[in-house]
């Protein structure tokens, strides 16, 4: 692990050395090892396409692994502003590092992009601004196509971790803003060897549709299950679930499900009137030019679209204060905050004060699979 | 609740509990030959079912290669050893070519068949080699030094081993998860309660491999010999039985076990790189309802925790987990309570 950063931070000083004393310095704390280094490798690869320079002023990018530990996050995170003196922190794409790197951020006063969807007690992200959807926005897309098909009751099969919690609390309150009822709420694991008992009682309440809250191929799992039960009505998906993964494991039984999905893997699709279309075409193009066809994902989008960020908050602060210095990274916390509304590859954005995560509702597309394909709805 | 529902749940937890008692008997076998608490047992099942998978896509799964490396690692071991204690360089190079010759014949035959895409019976069988000759090795790599420690040491040593393959698991299978082609699509309506194809393979494979264990330890010469290495290690040694390869046959038949459960579940279910281990577990807790020692109890014990996981997802699926891990303290209690525990070893 050890020799795997310091490769990095030397390649990153190579780098960097052509631009000998660069003015903006970011640090980027991903994991490029462990459990999540499928998510945090996409990442480091958009990161390695970003521009050397930000309205003129040189760039230094520093990229650390964090193993998908916490302990290294937070470690990452305290060299970034002790040694390093970082103007702006990001990462992690892992949840549970993201979270204690808060308070490593919020303690050195200095802005965290947090590249997974952390949820923080409040007032504990003052600092923290996040770059994936929030479950509540996504959520707000769902509910706006059940609205137009008539649902009426959903039945809700989640996880039983904070993913499904966090969907099962988010959906319901939106649902029920718009007259739709949470009529049952079952759980299951990933590993779950069966869901039939979860299926049996969830099809005899009999609801309009059913909400299957997984992730990539385990929530192919659970969808047969209930189709296997005789269900008819119809079947919706989050956008964990939003990956190819999904057909690969549940071929016929997930034709026609309905999935909720960020705009950026589904750039060419969008229809003409989706705001984020243009960005997210340009990032797609530009992944794949340097990756191959195919390659795209999200993560690398949260790359993408940081670059964005800093590309429209980092000229707002220079009017007020000079790189590296604490007035800087303060100006850079009000830009976030007063950036107004910004169309990015994974939607709409407008953080404001009171609201960190920032994705406006016109964020969430409805996918349909038909085929073995993605249709946008 | 009506009498469909009681008869879907009960099928869906006797097909499980069909998988479990596989389990729980191959956890119960190694724990009476070795006094190893097989915590890994869950991983075979993983294993099995993923290879296949793997297979299926026409390329080489990355535990032929594990298999290869861990063949050669053992091979070395012995020819070392046999050297140490003979000197006798041919003698010592013909033990090493024994512990190599299943592995590699297994690997290079893998290697031959996966991109011509057999047909999956062929690919399944290819499969339950690959993982049976697993057995044997992490026997002697993991445990055969330690064959005296004491039952805490190699259920540490156990902890270790599945860190260790669960880790490899997600190396060689990726995070994502794989789905099996059944092997038998036939379905049958009984009312309102279908029985697929599937389930009656489950079934019956289990049935038959319960039979077949039941036969080969009263029946042969061999189980015999297994037998009393479970009942007297020290006295079996000295009757002529070798209690390395008591272990290492074990170690087969139980990673054969898994590797059967696994092809078994690949169909019916998602399965992970890291599934095997809560498998795995509901199949130890059914051997501890067996008191890790009787194969029927531990066979009855595991269709109840099929039973009681099946209906407990039904009924509050949120506590799923807890009701069946939690059954284990009652029983735990029940049997300290009913004494007739003797002290072992």
């Amino acid at each position: 692990m050890k020799t795997i950063k310091t490769l990095i931070a030397t390649a990153v000083a190579v780098l960097a050395a052509g631009a000998a004393q660069a003015d903006i310095t970011i640090g980027v704390s991903l994991p490029l090892t462990g459990p999540a280094s499928g998510l945090g490798i996409p990442a480091n690869n958009q990161i390695k396409l970003w521009p050397t320079t930000i309205a003129g002023e040189k760039v230094r990018v520093i990229v650390l692994d964090d193993a998908t530990d916490p302990t290294n996050g937070v470690k990452n995170a305290k060299r970034f502003v002790t040694d390093e003196k970082v103007d702006i922190i990001m990462g992690s794409v892992a949840t549970p590092v993201a979270i204690p790197m808060a308070g490593v951020a919020a303690e050195a006063e200095t802005v965290q992009l947090s590249f997974s969807p952390a949820v923080l007690p409040a007032g504990k992200d003052g600092w923290t601004f996040r770059m994936p959807q929030s479950n509540a926005v996504m959520a707000h897309a769902m509910i706006g196509l059940m609205k137009k098909q008539g649902v009426k009751t959903v039945g809700f099969l989640g996880y039983t971790d904070a993913y499904g919690e966090s969907w099962l609390k988010d959906f319901t309150a939106e649902a029920e803003k718009n007259g739709i009822k949470v009529v049952a709420a079952e759980r299951f694991a990933r590993s779950d060897t069966s869901v039939t008992a979860q299926a049996l009682k969830l099809v005899a309440a009999n609801p309009d549709a059913m909400l299957i809250v997984a992730s990539g191929s385990g929530a192919a799992m659970p969808h047969m299950a209930v189709v296997e039960r005789g269900y008819k009505g119809k079947i919706y998906q989050t956008h964990a679930a939003a990956s190819r993964d999904l057909m690969r494991v549940g071929g016929k039984a997930v034709e026609g499900a309905y999935v909720v999905s960020g705009p950026a893997v589904i750039a060419e699709q969008l229809p003409d009137s989706h705001p984020s279309k243009k960005v997210a075409i340009s990032f797609v193009q530009q992944y794949e030019k340097a990756y191959g066809v195919g390659s795209r994902n999200q993560f690398a989008g949260h790359a993408y679209d940081a670059m964005l960020v800093m590309e429209k908050i980092v000229p707002m602060a220079l009017k007020k204060a000079k790189p590296g210095t604490k007035e800087f990274r303060a100006a850079l916390r009000d830009a976030m905050e007063t950036m107004g509304r910004t169309v990015v590859a994974h939607g709409v954005v407008n953080w404001t004060k009171d609201d960190h995560w920032g994705y406006t509702p016109e964020t969430g597309v409805m996918l349909k699979v038909v085929n073995g394909d993605w249709k946008v709805e | 609740m009506d009498i469909s529902i009681v008869g879907i749940l009960m099928l869906d937890g006797m097909t499980n509990g069909a998988i479990y008692a596989l389990l729980g008997l191959a956890t119960v076998l190694v724990f009476a030959v070795t006094r190893v608490i097989f915590i890994p047992q869950g991983e075979f099942v993983a294993y099995g079912a993923l290879t296949l998978a793997i297979f299926q896509t026409g390329q080489i799964p990355g535990t032929v290669w594990l298999l290869l490396l861990m063949a050669v690692l053992a091979s070395l071991l012995d020819v070392r050893q046999t050297w140490l204690h003979t000197h006798n360089a041919p003698k010592a190079l013909k033990a090493g070519m024994v512990t190599l010759l299943v592995p590699a014949v297994m690997s290079a035959l893998s290697i031959w068949a996966a991109p011509r895409q057999f047909p999956l019976l062929v690919q399944a069988l290819l499969t339950v080699g690959v993982v049976t000759s697993f057995g044997p090795l992490v026997y002697r790599l993991a445990y055969q030094s330690l064959a005296d420690a004491s039952s805490l040491v190699l259920l540490i040593v156990s902890v270790g081993v599945h860190f260790a393959m669960t880790g490899l698991g997600l190396l060689f299978f990726g995070a994502e998860g794989f789905r099996n082609p059944s092997f038998w699509d036939e379905r049958f309506s009984l009312g309102a309660v279908t029985l697929t194809g599937q389930n009656l393979i489950i079934g019956g494979v289990s049935l038959a491999l319960i039979g077949l264990l039941w036969q080969f330890f009263e029946h042969t010469l061999y189980g015999k010999a297994l037998r009393a290495t479970a009942v007297n290690r020290l006295g079996a040694r000295l009757m002529g039985i070798s209690s390395h390869t008591a272990g290492q046959s074990t170690f087969a038949m139980a990673a054969l076990i898994g590797a059967l459960s696994g092809l078994l579940i690949g169909p019916t279910t998602t399965v992970f790189y890291d599934s095997g281990f809560l498998i795995g577990l509901k199949g130890f807790v059914a051997a501890v309802i067996g008191g890790l020692a009787s194969y029927p109890a531990a066979a009855i014990g595991a269709l109840f925790v099929g039973l009681v996981e099946s209906f407990g997802s039904f009924w509050a699926s949120s506590f799923k987990e807890v009701i069946v891990f939690t059954m284990i303290l009652p029983i735990l209690l029940w049997r300290s309570m009913s004494g007739g525990h003797s002290e072992e070893h």
